[in-house]
């Protein structure tokens, strides 16, 4: 089952538009700040874009940046909120369902097929950024956010966790998608419903009066990433990243599983 | 006989409206049945019930042998359906749609392709590579039975299969309908289309605002007429006559004649009652009821 899904978002020409204009993004910054040689000035504008002009090997980072808040997590929202409403609104999932295919074992085939997209967008953008990056700016040793070289293998293990990481980030964003999947006909309603999740979360975020649930909110940790490119690395913020994500996404999918095996479907 | 379908007391609530109330349906292997009903009887939410899409309020299903939907995962590789309309991948063709429809049900591999060309070839649907979206009502119909003869079954769930069909396409799926039934396959379908219905199944049931109002055999379901043609010039005497034979009524008067209801009365006595009261009876039949009848009168419509 999973193997038919993962053919489905493969064949699909809209999976490889969005994984283009997700890649296309930094391509046009990098083009745009190596043309004018003008960026943000050091401690400004989004992470690391303004080592690059120095570095292109934190240009895989510095794109993954510049994608995390906004532009990642909708188009992550628009593919996990499809995934069982759109066929849902088609009616093709009744005659999945009649095959049969079981309701739990759609629902981990949705999943996993989701997971592995997130991860093949992430694991592009930050390809196809490498490659910019090294031919505009070249590659040197890394000189770390706080300033002290790293020797230049560093960057490569360092840009691997940082994929990780984004990747797993997205995943509480896809999962929450899937919830409201399971809730609606409409795949926009479900995309809305996440992306409400992700913009109440980041408003929260900004809000000094949300203080106390910062630590529990689910865009928080997103860009702790860049605690990856210190010296030493500073693990606390990657780890509580990794683990929230992790409760996010259980909680998450248990409310997506219960509901999806006990709805009528009546599309 | 065994039975394939059977439910006892399945009902359906939407809010306070019962869709579905109290149902029992016994379905014999073998059957060519008919659920009958008015537009919201109930009976594409009982086909979404026998299916395990909706999930009953109350009442037991049985289907072939086993309980649903707890044996969903044993019982539904024997039962193909058309459940409210066929749905496709609209991008795909036909053909990778029922590919993609078998990969997922986890049929063989190797056999695939041939399995997809038979379902296509039975239903005569030749499409080449022209996408699902492209196609005709009729030509998505026939789709979706292909899809539901993708492998062998034991039982077929059709809900209105000749939605949309042209007459010669109605008569194709008639023909497919007995082929299938002959070879052993036990078939449930739904229709509003009384004639075909007439024409095939061996019983039926009607439903009417989700109560089950009759369920026999489709001859059983017709000799139920109680009405007789008489036609006659003398209809004056014939009228006189009858309001001398107790129990029985003029229905209707047509221009070359008389319907009655012989409410009980043996039809041969009557006829021999209005020809001894010296009315020429030029033609005396029991009138034929339509399925059609039976059904506008059953529910009330
Ligand atoms: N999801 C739903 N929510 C509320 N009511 C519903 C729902 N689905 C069906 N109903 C109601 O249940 C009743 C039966 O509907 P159903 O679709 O089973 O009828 P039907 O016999 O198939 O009609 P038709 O001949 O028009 O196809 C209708 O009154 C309908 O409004
Ligand atoms: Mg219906």
């Amino acid at each position: 089952m999973f193997a038919v899904e993962l053919k489905k978002m493969l064949l699909r020409p809209r999976t490889w538009v969005i994984i283009a204009l997700l890649a296309g993004l930094p391509v046009l910054v990098a083009v745009l700040l190596r043309v004018t040689g003008i960026g943000p000035r050091p401690g400004e504008g989004p992470a690391f874009l303004a080592q690059v002009l120095g570095n292109g090997a934190l240009f895989p980072a510095a794109a993954l940046a510049l994608i995390l808040p906004i532009f990642l997590p909708i188009a992550v929202s628009v593919v996990a909120g499809e995934s069982i409403a759109g066929e849902n609104s088609l009616g093709t999932l009744r005659y999945l369902l009649v095959l049969p295919v079981g309701r739990t074992k759609l629902l981990i085939a949705k999943l996993m097929t989701v997971t592995v997209f997130v991860f093949m967008a992430v694991f592009i953008v930050a390809v196809v950024a490498y490659v910019v990056g090294a031919s505009l700016f070249g590659i040197k040793p890394l000189p770390g956010v706080s300033g002290a070289a790293i020797a230049a293998e560093d960057a490569t293990w360092r840009t691997v966790v940082t994929v990780i990481y984004v990747a797993v980030s997205m995943l509480g964003v896809a999962a929450a998608a899937l919830l409201f999947s399971t809730f609606t006909d409409s795949p926009l309603a479900a995309v809305f419903g996440a992306l409400a999740v992700l913009v109440t979360s980041q408003v929260l975020d900004l809000l000094e009066a949300g203080r106390a649930v910062h630590p529990y909110l689910l865009t928080h940790y997103w860009l702790a990433f860049i605690d990856l490119f210190r010296f030493p690395v500073l693990w606390r913020d990657v780890v509580r990243g990794f683990l929230l994500q992790g409760v996010y996404i259980a909680l998450l999918l248990g409310a997506a599983w219960a509901n999806f095996t006990t709805k009528d479907i009546t599309s | 006989m065994t039975s394939v379908v059977s439910t006892r007391a399945l009902t359906k609530r939407y809010g306070s409206v019962a869709a579905v109330d109290g149902v029992d349906l016994d379905i014999q292997e073998g059957d060519l049945f008919a659920l009958l009903g008015p537009n919201g009887s109930g009976k594409s939410t009982t086909f979404r019930m026998l299916l395990g899409l909706v999930y009953a309020t109350s009442g037991e299903i049985q289907l072939l042998g086993h309980s649903m939907p707890s044996a969903a995962s044993r019982t539904l590789p024997h039962v193909g359906s058309l459940i409210e309309g066929p749905a496709f991948y609209p991008h795909h063709s036909g053909r990778a749609n029922l590919t993609l429809l078998d990969a997922s049900s986890g049929n063989g591999r190797r056999t695939r392709r041939a399995r997809v060309r038979e379902a296509l070839e039975r239903v005569r649907l030749d499409a080449g590579r022209l996408p699902y979206r492209a196609y005709s009502t009729g030509m998505k119909q026939r789709l979706g039975l292909a899809a539901a003869l993708l492998r062998p079954r034991r039982l077929l769930i059709l809900d209105e299969p000749t939605n949309g069909l042209d007459p010669s396409g109605t008569r194709e799926m008639r023909d497919l309908l007995l082929q299938l039934q002959r070879s052993g396959t036990t078939i449930l379908v739904s229709s509003h289309l009384l004639t075909e219905i007439e024409l095939i199944c061996t019983r039926a049931a009607i439903l009417s605002e989700g109560r089950l109002v009759a369920q026999s055999k489709v001859q059983d379901l017709l000799s139920t007429s109680q009405s007789v043609i008489v036609v006659t010039h003398d209809i004056a005497d014939a009228i006189n006559a009858v309001g001398s034979i107790p129990g029985v009524s003029v229905l209707e008067q047509t221009p070359d004649g008389l319907v009655l209801d012989l409410n009980g009365a043996e039809a041969s006595e009557v006829n021999a009652s209005l020809v001894s009261a010296g009315v020429g009876v030029r033609e005396f039949s029991l009138k034929r009821e339509r399925l059609e009848d039976v059904f506008l009168r059953l529910t009330g419509a």
